[in-house]
């Protein structure tokens, strides 16, 4: 008989409750009589305020660090990012809510459980200590969105969705490869061992041969590149951010991103710190590829949804900058820079599905034309997003910017911040011009209008953070310098 | 491993082989009888005495019958689908234990091919392969009706293999071996089939249905798919389907035998010389009553429509396989703490297993009448 | 020589051609079929790994289940095995065949400076005491144990997805449709089912 191994549940309380809720969400859905979404609403919220009481109450844990097998890592860096997570979540599932009202007959009541999953698997992926419960949670949240894309059936969302699956599924194939030769490197899974060492303490350990290590260092890059779309594995980003409803777009752009940097940091920052040297130079060439890519590309685009996902390409590679510096200052500059894309990416997408109206034909600039006269809130919303997204003061994305290039330049990659601030001139041409197109066109005839109250309310106040963060970032620092230590 | 370790190997090879060869030929001609018997005929007569050669001859003819191939079928797959359907057949068989060990030559030899530590899932293996004859016998034909009956008989395949390996877990896990040979021992002092025989009434549905045997034969339901995956097959091809579909009634009957009914275990009164002769018998005996019970139930039930044969599966065995596994772990495990209450579990378990057999009956004896749900099915 | 060694240089290089072959047949079902006997192959080869209950599984579930599935999706669908592919660049499948080659050069060389090709890894031995299957389980609920239920979650997820895409609302007929198809006289004509769908 196999002895019962100890259980510590409370650290992953969060993703218990998520979970079960998407299944009550799921045993409505099949024994609703009339699809509505706001009892799916209620029961997404009934999930994701408990998680993220439960997440709260891990700030100041004071048990192992490490639990259930040590699979799981407790620290404040995951519960940051829970905190993003569902917060992402929270909006994303009050986005569809008025996107299903505004046109009943796309409504699916599976967005909210699959919602919940793909957020159980985000706020797992960043707390994993191992890296096979790193990959089950990265296809957690992947087969989840998956579906989310393609959730409407129109063709260009279903398109889009086959995209992503088949590209997902290759990456995924590649980290798996990763984590296969990690194991034969370290003969381990385990990011950090407190039974048996870890990968990072057999790394550390070794003085032979690394050629394993670097090859699963390399493959590993591979998977998080593709998930967080750093460029050249970018390839899929345009097509599913155009082609999937606005406000998955809104929750996957946003969350995506987040949990798998902050998964990224975990095992490139923890578990493969002693090849700090040889994964640096990796990191500093992916930065500046998406860096490049995104800024320049962007500029060609005539589609908003085309446009902002060039620009999380660009993003992505701001993030990786930071991380160039392989140290708390560089994981909390990018800890911030995640929070302030995260908000922003939230509010512009939900611009976004406003102008775009029902059946999202209007995504392209011309939609925005003179949208200063029709709905001057919306447009000045917009702005803020453009604004900070572009890294113009005094909004979040600037202090971002600045925080990304400073812990760059302290690591002494000021070359790769030179680039960076080229960049950002370059991008500022994109932003600028839908602002240009929203103040300064007269405004196109057939537009419809969207009078959602629920995601002007929601977008108002991401704004609103946007600027309290950008005039007063010592908000989030304060909070963030204790968690960007990463234990080991 | 010496010469006469190889000989014995080789000799137990062989003696599987020939022994499963002849009990196909019994056996069918005992369906036949026995069938025959329930329509008031009297059925095959003339060749050997009361016809018990008839299928020897029958398998004569298709030996010397032309096999034709279709000009549409894909011809690799085509002549490999036949041998598909016959050697996972042979090769599940070679885990079952038909007798206790016997000494030949100084030497312990289990009265079986291969004793492996992990009998149950090789079983579980080679049935998952006897699917691949169905479905690429009815691809390759090259013709409608073998690839709808192929299409049909994969999905049913597939579902009821779902349900019959949950039965197999519940009895893994109540016997706690994967060997066949210990759970053959396990079994000394009560069979299986008494606290296990939820597990026991699901498995022999499912086999029945793993083999495409009556009521679940719509894989070659004749009225309406002329005869389903094999219907282009002719000759020794289609001899060696048949063969196979026969050796697998008989391995599942030798599988439900050795999980539930205790294997070779049985009352002897001889000891000595002929001490290894009763295993045996018993195994025989047990093997030829659960076949009876197939050829029975074959004789009374009218074939299920297929759309109840899909629920069935799905939304009765399936769960209650499940349920039962669960059972079956807390029969395990509390007993240390809750010992006492083990009847409780068991009487839990058969007024479940009551149930589902109602049901089935149920299902089968209902009225076909129009649902509107079916209907509104086919507006889509 | 070995069993052992001879029965993995038999295998070797069949799993190596059928992997190969799967590549190159045009027909979706041959392509499937060798996929399949690539699976055998690995099968065979956990067994020689020492590790029964992964060959079996191995079986059961790949060559059993999904491969089965995917041949009933082919058979239903009939994929046609005639699309034709049109390569915008050019220069992409010399470039892929070069940079796989690499990959496979690299495999070879990482593999063989950081485990060694003459040994079999030691941790196999001491992990599979007290039987393979024992062991699997042991690892499975005590080391394992979270990585296992997160799996039950994943799966759950896979059967949503499935569910979500291929459901589509059952549209409600009307007494009045059911009248007025009833008005109509039925077609002559038998419909050919499958017909796609066969070869």
């Amino acid at each position: 008989m196999i002895p019962t191994p100890a259980l510590e549940f409370r650290p992953i309380l969060p993703e218990i409750l998520l979970c079960t809720f998407a299944i009550v969400g799921m045993l409505y859905e099949a024994f609703a009589r009339r699809p509505d979404p706001v009892p799916h609403l209620a029961i997404a919220i009934v999930g994701i305020g408990p998680a993220a009481v439960t997440a709260y109450a891990l700030w100041d844990w004071s048990g192992p660090s490490y639990v259930l097998g040590d699979t799981v890592a407790v620290d404040r860096f995951s519960v940051v990012s829970r905190f993003v997570l569902l917060g992402a979540a929270f909006v994303g599932c009050l986005y569809y809510t008025h996107y299903a009202s505004r046109d009943p007959g796309s409504f699916r009541g599976e967005f909210y459980p699959l919602t919940l999953f793909a957020t159980a698997g985000m706020t797992l992926i960043t707390a994993a200590n191992d890296l096979i419960v790193i990959f089950l949670a990265l296809e957690l949240l992947s087969l989840s969105l998956y579906v989310l894309t393609g959730i409407t059936g129109r063709r260009r969302a279903s398109e889009a969705a086959m995209k992503y699956f088949l590209l997902g599924a290759f990456s995924s194939a590649f980290f798996l490869y990763g984590v296969a030769m990690a194991y034969g490197a370290a003969t381990s899974t385990k990011i950090v061992g407190v039974a048996a060492p870890g990968i990072v303490q057999a790394l550390a350990g070794q003085t032979g041969s690394q050629a394993l290590a670097l090859l699963a260092m390399a493959l590993l890059v591979v998977g998080f590149a593709f998930k967080v779309s750093a460029a050249p594995f970018h390839m899929w980003t345009p097509d599913v951010y155009q082609g999937a409803p606005t406000p998955v777009v809104a929750f996957m752009g946003a969350a995506t991103k987040v949990a798998a940097f902050f998964a990224l940091i975990r095992v490139f920052d923890v578990g493969l710190q002693p090849l700090t040297w040889d994964w640096t130079p990796v990191i500093y060439g992916l930065a500046v590829v998406s860096i490049v890519v995104g800024s320049v590309v962007a500029i060609a685009q005539r589609d908003v949804k085309r446009l902002l996902a060039y620009s999380s390409i660009a993003h992505a590679g701001f993030i990786l900058t930071g991380l160039t510096a392989a140290n708390s200052t560089g994981i909390g500059a990018a800890m911030f820079y995640l929070v302030a894309y995260a908000v922003v990416t939230l509010g512009a997408f939900g611009i976004v599905m406003l102008v775009s109206a029902r059946g999202e034909e209007q995504t392209s600039l011309d939609a925005y034309a003179g949208l200063a006269r029709r709905s001057p809130g919306l447009a000045a919303l917009m702005t803020v997003f453009l604004l900070s997204l572009g890294g113009i003061p005094p909004t979040a994305g600037f202090i971002a910017k600045v925080t990304v290039f400073s812990a760059a330049i302290g690591a002494g990659n000021w070359p790769l911040a030179v680039v960076g601030v080229v960049a950002s001139v370059v991008a500022a041409y994109f932003y600028v011009r839908v602002i240009v197109y929203m103040y300064m066109r007269e405004p196109a005839e057939g537009i419809e209008s969207d009078d959602g109250v629920m995601p002007r309310i929601a977008a108002g106040v991401l704004a609103a953070g946007i600027v309290v963060l950008g005039i007063f970032p010592g908000i989030l620092t304060g909070i963030l310098e204790p968690a960007s230590i990463v234990r080991w | 491993m010496t010469g006469i370790d190889w000989v014995l190997l080789v000799g137990r090879v062989i003696l599987v082989f020939v022994a499963l060869l002849i009990s196909v030929l019994l056996y069918i001609w005992m369906e036949r009888k026995v069938i025959a018997d329930f329509q008031t005929r009297t059925g095959p007569m003339r060749a050997g005495p009361r016809g018990v050669l008839v299928t020897f001859a029958d398998g004569l003819k298709l030996f010397f019958k032309e096999s034709i191939s279709p000009t549409n079928a894909d011809r690799p797959v085509y002549l490999l689908a036949p041998i598909i359907a016959t050697i996972p057949a042979f090769l599940a068989f070679s885990v079952i234990p038909f007798g206790a060990p016997v000494v030949i030559f100084g030497r312990t030899v289990p009265l079986q091919l291969a004793d492996l530590n992990i009998g149950v899932l090789w079983v579980l293996a080679m049935t998952s392969i006897g699917v691949y004859a169905v479905v690429l016998a009815g691809w390759s034909s090259g013709s409608n009706y073998p690839l709808l009956g192929a299409v049909r008989s994969t999905a049913q395949m597939v579902s009821y293999e779902v349900a019959m390996s949950l039965a197999l877990v519940a009895v893994i896990m109540f016997s706690g071996h994967l060997k066949m040979s210990e759970i053959v021992a396990q079994q000394d002092k009560v069979w299986n089939v008494i606290p296990q025989f939820p597990a026991f009434v699901v498995y022999l549905i499912c086999a029945l249905a793993e083999v495409n045997r009556p009521p679940f034969d719509l894989a070659e339901a004749e009225s309406e798919l002329v005869a389903g995956f094999h219907t282009e097959y002719s000759g020794i091809r289609f001899a060696l389907f048949y063969l196979g579909e026969y050796v697998n009634t008989v391995t599942v009957s030798a599988i439900a035998v050795t999980l539930f009914l205790g294997g070779w275990r049985g009352w002897w009164p001889f000891h000595g010389a002929a001490a290894w002769l009763g295993p045996v018998l018993w195994f025989v005996l047990k093997v030829t009553a659960v076949i009876y019970v197939y050829i029975l139930v074959r004789g009374t039930l009218p074939r299920m429509r297929y759309d109840r044969l899909m629920n069935f599966g799905w939304k009765y065995l399936i769960p209650f396989g499940l349920f039962w596994v669960l059972a079956t772990g807390a029969i395990v495990v509390l007993p240390d703490r809750y010992g006492h209450r083990r009847g409780a579990f068991m009487a839990v378990g058969i007024i479940v297993a009551v149930w589902l057999v109602m049901s089935l009956v149920k299902q089968l004896l209902e009225s076909p009448r129009p649902a509107p749900a079916s209907r509104e099915g086919l507006a889509t | 020589m070995p069993l052992d060694n001879i029965v993995f240089w038999v295998f070797a290089p069949i799993s190596i051609a059928s992997a190969i072959g799967m590549l190159l047949v045009r027909n979706a079902v041959h392509a499937a079929l060798f996929l399949i006997v690539n699976f055998f192959c690995l099968a065979v080869f956990y067994l020689l790994l020492d590790a029964p209950f992964l060959f079996a599984v191995q079986i059961v579930v790949y060559a059993g289940a999904i491969m089965v599935l995917f041949l009933f999706v082919i058979m239903l669908l009939g994929v046609d095995s005639g699309v034709p592919i049109h390569e915008r660049l050019l220069v992409q499948r010399p470039l892929a065949f070069l940079l796989g080659a690499a990959f496979v050069v690299e495999m070879f060389l990482a593999i063989r400076a950081g485990v060694g090709f003459a040994t079999k890894a030691p941790a196999v031995f001491t992990a599979n005491e007290g039987g393979n299957t024992q062991a699997v389980a042991k690892i499975l609920f005590t080391q394992y144990f979270f990585p296992f239920e997160v799996t039950s979650v994943l799966l759950l997820v896979a059967a949503i997805a499935a569910m979500v895409l291929a459901h589509r609302k059952a549209r409600t007929v009307t007494q009045a449709e059911i009248d007025a198809a009833a008005g109509e006289p039925d077609t002559e004509e038998m419909p050919v089912y499958g017909a796609e769908a066969a070869p």
